[in-house]
């Protein structure tokens, strides 16, 4: 291969690049990423970022060294437009066009916003860095503000916790009836749920949004059971779509994703997808590990022309809300029950796993209990039963 | 928190018994940066707590040789050098010296860097 374009230079797009050079592809490399920033981490922009723990100079993901080493060439706040049907010709803003006989594809998500909000000042959602610099501007710009947050996930929670750090009141909406249920099951969200009363969160939840209130600026949020709740400031966390609109008119196949085997090859053999854009083997994950994991097996797979490796890391995720660290590594399947089996949720410090009828550990999960949970992770990675060592502890 | 005193000699800080450091275990010592102590088979370490990459305490982290895992990104450092040896990491963490006085008790010594960098840190 002479040129390789990744399209997408965050967290999954720089690791696909030093995958390549890995590799020992040394051919030209062309990264392209719609914002003008160079790689950064994405997490910390609804916790420290957010508070003002951390600055932006701390998120940076590469250096000049690194950079210097990675010998490519940078097309930063360029968007992809569009990919031939061979899967060659890369169409940019502005009409520009890049040749390529390997491209990586790795644009990630855009978060779904509500209708209205577009309209009205103080309605935030948060991704990039922009995001976070506008939502933190606006906290940090004013005291005891009404917050409301829509959408009890993983991002929500964590901006309602910062919020809360930051001195302002509190709400949080949540659709269904327990937030992260489908990824922790109902004991375990219930005790997830319960973090928000802790600082004095309202969570609010099987009710949505009906609409938002105000002229020029929020003031207020509309649920669905008829009440209004005031606000000067709504962030909303209602999930995220994959980025696939610029490959409408490719020949790649797409579905709530990129569709790809278990080694990120998708539909065309010289075209991988990775990161949260991609749904590998029926799979759509949109967490940090994922995007830093599935590069390298990808990239093996462009470079060689077909798939020669498949992957299927163990899903892991965390989230620090409220001071406390939730740590959730595996898979839950629909028989499998679960236990505590180290700490109680009393002191916010526990470790459940999830079992199988016959006693295999499938997931574990923690909260402030990392050296335990680390333990089982490892175990459930590496395939040895953790049933014995789990029980053990 | 260190002593105010910033004077040329060492500053040196009791962590525990040899016999209350389990090899495989650590302690956490809540000094300005936090210092992790590590016993392994057969040596000592001492390293700035608190991973470089994000905030995530390698006391808590597993021990493999003189090697810690992060326990949040699975950063790996070399506790001898405080290198990182895999990503996310790419700085190192600061080492610090570990000694055993006659009655068995382990001492660490704060690097003198670690101390200016609290000041660096202080103004951040």
């Amino acid at each position: 291969m002479k040129t390789v374009a990744v399209v997408g230079a965050s967290l999954a797009g720089l690791y696909a690049a030093r995958a390549l050079r890995a590799e020992g592809y040394d051919g030209r490399l062309v990264i392209i990423g719609d914002e003008l920033h160079r790689p950064y981490d994405r997490p910390p922009l609804s916790k420290e970022f957010l508070t003002g723990a951390m600055d932006e100079d701390q998120l940076a993901l590469s250096d000049a060294g690194e950079e210097a080493e990675l010998n490519a060439e940078w097309l930063l706040g360029v968007r992809a437009q569009g990919l031939d049907a061979r899967g060659r010709a890369l169409r940019l803003d502005g009409g520009r066009t890049v040749t390529a006989d390997g491209v990586v594809i790795a644009t990630g998500a855009t978060p779904r916003r509500l209708p209205g909000a577009a309209a009205l000042s103080g309605v935030h959602t948060l991704r990039t860095l922009d995001d976070a610099r506008a939502l933190r501007a606006e906290l940090t710009g004013r005291q005891s503000a009404r917050v409301v947050v829509v959408g009890a996930g993983f991002i929500g929670s964590e901006v309602a916790s910062s919020c809360v750090a930051l001195g302002h009141h509190v709400t949080v909406v949540e659709a269904a009836p327990l937030p992260l249920l489908p990824q922790l099951g109902e004991a375990m969200a219930t005790i997830c749920a319960s973090l928000h009363a802790d600082r004095g969160v309202r969570l609010i939840t099987g009710t949505s949004v009906a609409a938002l209130s105000g002229a020029g600026a929020v003031t207020g949020v509309q649920l669905t059971d008829g009440r209004l709740l005031p606000a000067d400031v709504v962030v909303v966390g209602i999930g995220a779509a994959p980025t696939t609109g610029w490959l409408d008119g490719s020949a790649l196949a797409v579905d709530d994703g990129v569709l790809c085997d278990g080694g990120g090859v998708t539909t065309l053999p010289q075209v991988v997808a990775v990161g949260d854009v991609a749904r590998v083997a029926g799979t759509r994950s949109e967490h940090w590990t994922s995007a830093t994991e599935q590069p390298t097996v990808a990239v093996r797979n462009l470079l060689a022309g077909r798939t020669v490796e498949a992957a299927r890391p163990l899903p892991y995720f965390w989230s620090d809300q409220y001071g406390v660290r939730i740590q959730f590594a595996g898979r839950r399947p629909a028989d499998c029950t679960v236990r505590i089996t180290d700490g109680t949720p009393e002191e916010r410090s526990f470790l459940a796993v999830y079992e199988r009828p016959d006693g295999t550990v499938t997931a574990a999960l923690a909260l402030n209990r990392p050296r335990a949970f680390m333990r089982l992770r490892r175990e459930l990675t590496s395939g040895v039963p953790a049933g014995h060592a789990s029980r053990s502890r | 928190m260190l002593p105010k005193s910033e004077l040329k000699g060492a500053l040196v800080i009791p962590v525990c018994h040899l016999d209350d450091l389990p090899e495989g275990e650590s302690v956490r010592l809540s000094t300005e940066p936090p210092i992790a102590v590590f016993r392994t088979a057969g040596a000592l370490y001492a390293i700035d707590d608190t991973c470089s990459h994000q905030d995530a305490s390698l006391s808590e982290g597993w021990l493999e040789g003189c090697f810690v895992e992060c326990p949040l990104h699975a950063a790996l450092f070399d506790l001898r050098t405080g290198q990182p040896t895999c990503l996310p990491a790419r700085r190192p963490v600061r080492t610090h010296r570990v000694s055993v006085d006659d009655s068995g008790f382990v001492h660490v010594e704060v690097a003198a860097d670690a101390r200016a960098a609290t000041r660096e840190g202080s103004a951040a």
